[in-house]
C-alpha cells in the first residue's frame, strides 16, 4: 500500500465523514443560514410562564422567527422574564402582543407574537408590554366551576 | 471447635481479596494514568510526521466502514419498523422521522458505532502492538534509539480518536436513510412529513452536537484502553490473547457508562 | 581518553521485584574483543545485556560503557549511546510489515541525513557482509530462521557501532547457519574494529571464536578465561557444561523424595 494510495483513501474517508455532519447538521437537524443570522433579544413579562421552555420557538403568523433564549423569575414584580432571541430580518411594532401558546391539544408551548400597529418597532433591549399568559389548567377548571355556581339554580 | 475458627477466617479471606481487587484495580488505573501523559508527551511525532497517523486512519477508520454502515443501516431500518408500530397506535405516524434522528443522534450513533469500533479497530490495535511486543520488535526499536510510543503507539491512539467521530456520524446518516427507507419508501409515511418534523425537532447544538461530542469522548476511551492493553500485555500467546478481550470489555463498559455520564450531563430539561 | 575496556561493570546487584537476579557482578570487556557470557537457562545473562544497554536499571552497583556510566544517563543521552550500539535479539525481530531492504535501511533513515542513494549503497553491502544481498526486496516472513538472523544481524550493524551485543544467537539454528552465523560474529567485530559482547549457551560454536569467556551461575560469575583455560577447567560447574554431561553441580533429577520411598509411599498408607 503505497503512501499516495493510502492518502488517498484516507482522503475519501474523512471527506465523506464530514459529508455525514453536513447531513445530519443540515438535513436532519435544523442548523441553517437563519442559525447564524444576526440577532437581538427583547424580554416580555408574564403573570405565568405555564409550560414554556428555553428553546422553544417564537412564531408570528405560525413561522419561527426566533428563539426563547432565557426565562427567568423577576424577584421585584414577581412575575416570570422570558428573554425572546429574534431573528434581525424581522422587527415587529412596539405594541406587539406576546402570547404563550400551546402546539396541538397537548403539544409543547411556545411564544406567539400578534403585531400591533404602532410606527415605533422594539428595537434591541426592549420589553413587550403587552403579554398573555400560559392558560394554566387547574385555574380554567376552578373558574368554570365559578362561574357555574354563579348562575346558580334554576336555568335547567 | 475447628469449624468456629474457621468462619471468621473465611470473612477475612473475602475482605482481603476485595481489598487486594480494590488496590489492584487503582494501581492500574494510576499506571495507566501515566501511561497516558507519557501518551500525550510523546504526540508531537504524530503530527509532525503525518503519514504515521494518516496509516492509522486508514487502518482504523476506513477499514471500519463497511460494518459501520451496514450496521447504521440495519439499525435505522429497524427503528424504521418499531417506530411505526408503536407511532402509528396513537395516530403519530408522522413522528417517525423525528423518532428515528433522534435516537440515532444523540444515543445508537455514538455509542453503538463505538462498540463497533472498539470490536474491530480496537482489538486489532490491540493485537498488534502486542504482537510486536511479544515479538520484541518494540524493544528492538527502543535499542535502534528510536520511541516505541512516538513512533508505534500514540499514531494509532490519535488515528481512533480522529476516526470516532467520523464514523458516528456516518452511522447515524446512514441510519436515518434506513429509517427512510422503511418508513416512507416501504410503508408509505408521508414523505414530506418524515423530514419537515425531523428537521423542525431536531436541533443541531443540542442534539447534532452532543452526539459529536460523546463519539469524541468514546473515541479517546476506546483508543486509550486498545493501546495501552495492547502496550502492557505479557509477551507471550495468551497474554496478547487476553489483553485483546480486556480490550474489547473494557472498552464496552466505559463506552457504557461514559454515555450515562455525558447524557445526565447533556440531556437535562432546562427550566 | 579511551579507556582500555569498552565496558566496566563493578558489583552489580540487580533484582526484580525483590527477587535477585545478579549479585556483586564485576567483569570487564576490553575493547576489540568477542566476549560470550555463558550458563544455563535463567542465570542472568540476558538481564545483564539489557543493564548494559540501559533498558534495565541496576539496584546497586556501577556499569560504565566507553566511560559513560550508563544509569545516570537521561533519554537523551541513552538515545545517543545507543546509536552506536547494535543488538541482534533472539528471533531476530525484524520489523515485520517493511522489507528487508527497509528493516537494514531503518536506522539509516531514522538517525542521519543521508540520501537515499547513499543509504541504498549501504544497506546493500552490509546485506552483502552477511550474504543476503539478493534478498533484499523480501518480506521477513518470506525468510528461513537463519536468514532472518542474518538479516538482523545486518540491521545491527547498519551504523557501524562500537559496540556489539547477541542475546543467543545460536539459538534454534541448523548446522550450517550456526557456522555462517558464528563466521559472521568474529569476521564483522574485526572488520568493523568493533566490541562484541554474545550472550549463549551453545559451547561449541563460542569455543571456536571467542577471545574471552564468563561463566555465569545462579547470578553470579563463577569461573572466567579463554577459551584453553575454561576447556581445561576443573570447576565442576564449568566441567559439566563443556563435557555436555548429564549429572553434576546441575543436578538432572529435579528435587523430589527418594525413589524407593516414593514407589512404595502407597503401600504404607493403605489398610
Amino acid at each position: 500500500m503505497s503512501r499516495k494510495t493510502l492518502e488517498l483513501w484516507v482522503g475519501c474517508f474523512v471527506a465523506l465523514g464530514f459529508a455525514a455532519i453536513l447531513f445530519l447538521a443540515l438535513k436532519v437537524g435544523n442548523l441553517s443560514a437563519a442559525n447564524f443570522a444576526e440577532t437581538y433579544q427583547v424580554s416580555a413579562k408574564f403573570a405565568n410562564i405555564g409550560g414554556l421552555k428555553v428553546r422553544a420557538p417564537v412564531k408570528s403568523a405560525g413561522v419561527v422567527v426566533g428563539r426563547v433564549s432565557e426565562i427567568y423569575f423577576d424577584a421585584q414584580t414577581y412575575e416570570a422574564v422570558a428573554v425572546l432571541t429574534l431573528d434581525n430580518r424581522y422587527h415587529f411594532p412596539k405594541d406587539t402582543f406576546a402570547l404563550i401558546l400551546t402546539a396541538g391539544l397537548l403539544g409543547e408551548q411556545y411564544i406567539g407574537l400578534d403585531p400591533g400597529g404602532d410606527e415605533k418597532m422594539l428595537a434591541a433591549g426592549d420589553t413587550i408590554a403587552k403579554t398573555q399568559s400560559a392558560v394554566v389548567l387547574e385555574k380554567l377548571i376552578s373558574q368554570f366551576m365559578f362561574n357555574k355556581a354563579s348562575e346558580g339554580p334554576g336555568n335547567n | 471447635m475447628a469449624d468456629e475458627e474457621r468462619q471468621p477466617s473465611a470473612l477475612i479471606g473475602v475482605l482481603l481479596t476485595l481489598g487486594h481487587i480494590v488496590t489492584s484495580a487503582l494501581q492500574r488505573l494510576g499506571y495507566a494514568t501515566r501511561f497516558l501523559i507519557m501518551l500525550l508527551r510523546w504526540s508531537g511525532q504524530s503530527f509532525r510526521r503525518l503519514h504515521l497517523t494518516i496509516r492509522e486512519i486508514y487502518f482504523s477508520g476506513f477499514q471500519s466502514l463497511l460494518i459501520i454502515m451496514v450496521s447504521g443501516l440495519f439499525i435505522g431500518m429497524v427503528l424504521g419498523m418499531q417506530g411505526y408500530d408503536t407511532l402509528q397506535r396513537y395516530g403519530s405516524a408522522e413522528a417517525l422521522g423525528v423518532l428515528v434522528a433522534l435516537s440515532l443522534v444523540r444515543e445508537l450513533g455514538p455509542v453503538v458505532a463505538a462498540l463497533l469500533f472498539a470490536s474491530r479497530a480496537g482489538s486489532s490495535i490491540t493485537a498488534e502492538i502486542g504482537l510486536m511486543k511479544t515479538t520484541e520488535q518494540l524493544m528492538a526499536m527502543d535499542m535502534m534509539a528510536v520511541n516505541p510510543i512516538a513512533r508505534v503507539v500514540a499514531p494509532r491512539f490519535w488515528g481512533g480518536v480522529l476516526s470516532m467521530p467520523l464514523l458516528a456520524a456516518l452511522f447515524s446518516a446512514t441510519g436515518v436513510f434506513g429509517g427512510y427507507l422503511i418508513g416512507v419508501v416501504f410503508i408509505g409515511v408521508d414523505n414530506g412529513a418524515f423530514w419537515s418534523q425531523m428537521q423542525a425537532s431536531v436541533d443541531f447544538r443540542y442534539d447534532v452536537w452532543s452526539g459529536i461530542v460523546k463519539s469524541f469522548v468514546f473515541g479517546i476511551a476506546v483508543s486509550l484502553i486498545a493501546v495501552f492493553e495492547g502496550y502492557d500485555a505479557e509477551p507471550t500467546a495468551e497474554g496478547v490473547s487476553s489483553s485483546i478481550k480486556s480490550t474489547v470489555v473494557k472498552s464496552a463498559l466505559a463506552i457504557l457508562a461514559l454515555d450515562f455520564v455525558l447524557t445526565s450531563f447533556m440531556f437535562r430539561e432546562a427550566g | 581518553m579511551p579507556t582500555e575496556n569498552l565496558v566496566e561493570i563493578k558489583d552489580l546487584d540487580f533484582a526484580y521485584e525483590d527477587r535477585p537476579i545478579l549479585q556483586g557482578i564485576s567483569l570487564d570487556i576490553p575493547r576489540g574483543k568477542v566476549v560470550a557470557m555463558m550458563g544455563g537457562s535463567g542465570c542472568g545473562k540476558t538481564t545483564l545485556l539489557r543493564l548494559i544497554g540501559g533498558q534495565l536499571r541496576p539496584s546497586r552497583g556501577q556499569i560504565r560503557v566507553d566511560g559513560q556510566s550508563v544509569p545516570a544517563l537521561n533519554a537523551e543521552e541513552l538515545y545517543a549511546l545507543r546509536r552506536r550500539m547494535g543488538m541482534l535479539f533472539q528471533f531476530g525481530a525484524l520489523f515485520t510489515d517493511i522489507s528487508v531492504f527497509d528493516n537494514v535501511a531503518y536506522q539509516m533513515r531514522e538517525h542521519t541525513d543521508l540520501s537515499e542513494e547513499i543509504i541504498r549503497d549501504m544497506v546493500l553491502m552490509k546485506l552483502n557482509a552477511v550474504g543476503l544481498r539478493g534478498a533484499h526486496a523480501l518480506m521477513p516472513a518470506e525468510l528461513s530462521g537463519g536468514m532472518a538472523r542474518r538479516v538482523a544481524l545486518a540491521r545491527a550493524i547498519a551504523l557501524d557501532p562500537m559496540l556489539i551485543m547477541y542475546d543467543e544467537p545460536f539459538a534454534g539454528l541448523d548446522p550450517i547457519s550456526l557456522g555462517i552465523i558464528g563466521q559472521l560474529i568474529r569476521q564483522l567485530n574485526d572488520a568493523l574494529g568493533a566490541t562484541t559482547i554474545m550472550v549463549t549457551h551453545d559451547i561449541q560454536e563460542s569455543l571456536h571464536i571467542v577471545d574471552y569467556i564468563y561463566f555465569m551461575s545462579g547470578g553470579k560469575i563463577v569461573a572466567l578465561g579463554t577459551p584453553d583455560e575454561i576447556r581445561a577447567s576443573t570447576h565442576p560447574f564449568v566441567h559439566q557444561f563443556v563435557h555436555a554431561q548429564a549429572d553434576g553441580p546441575v543436578p538432572f533429577h529435579y528435587p523430589a523424595k527418594a525413589l524407593a520411598q516414593e514407589m512404595l509411599g502407597g503401600g504404607s498408607h493403605g489398610g
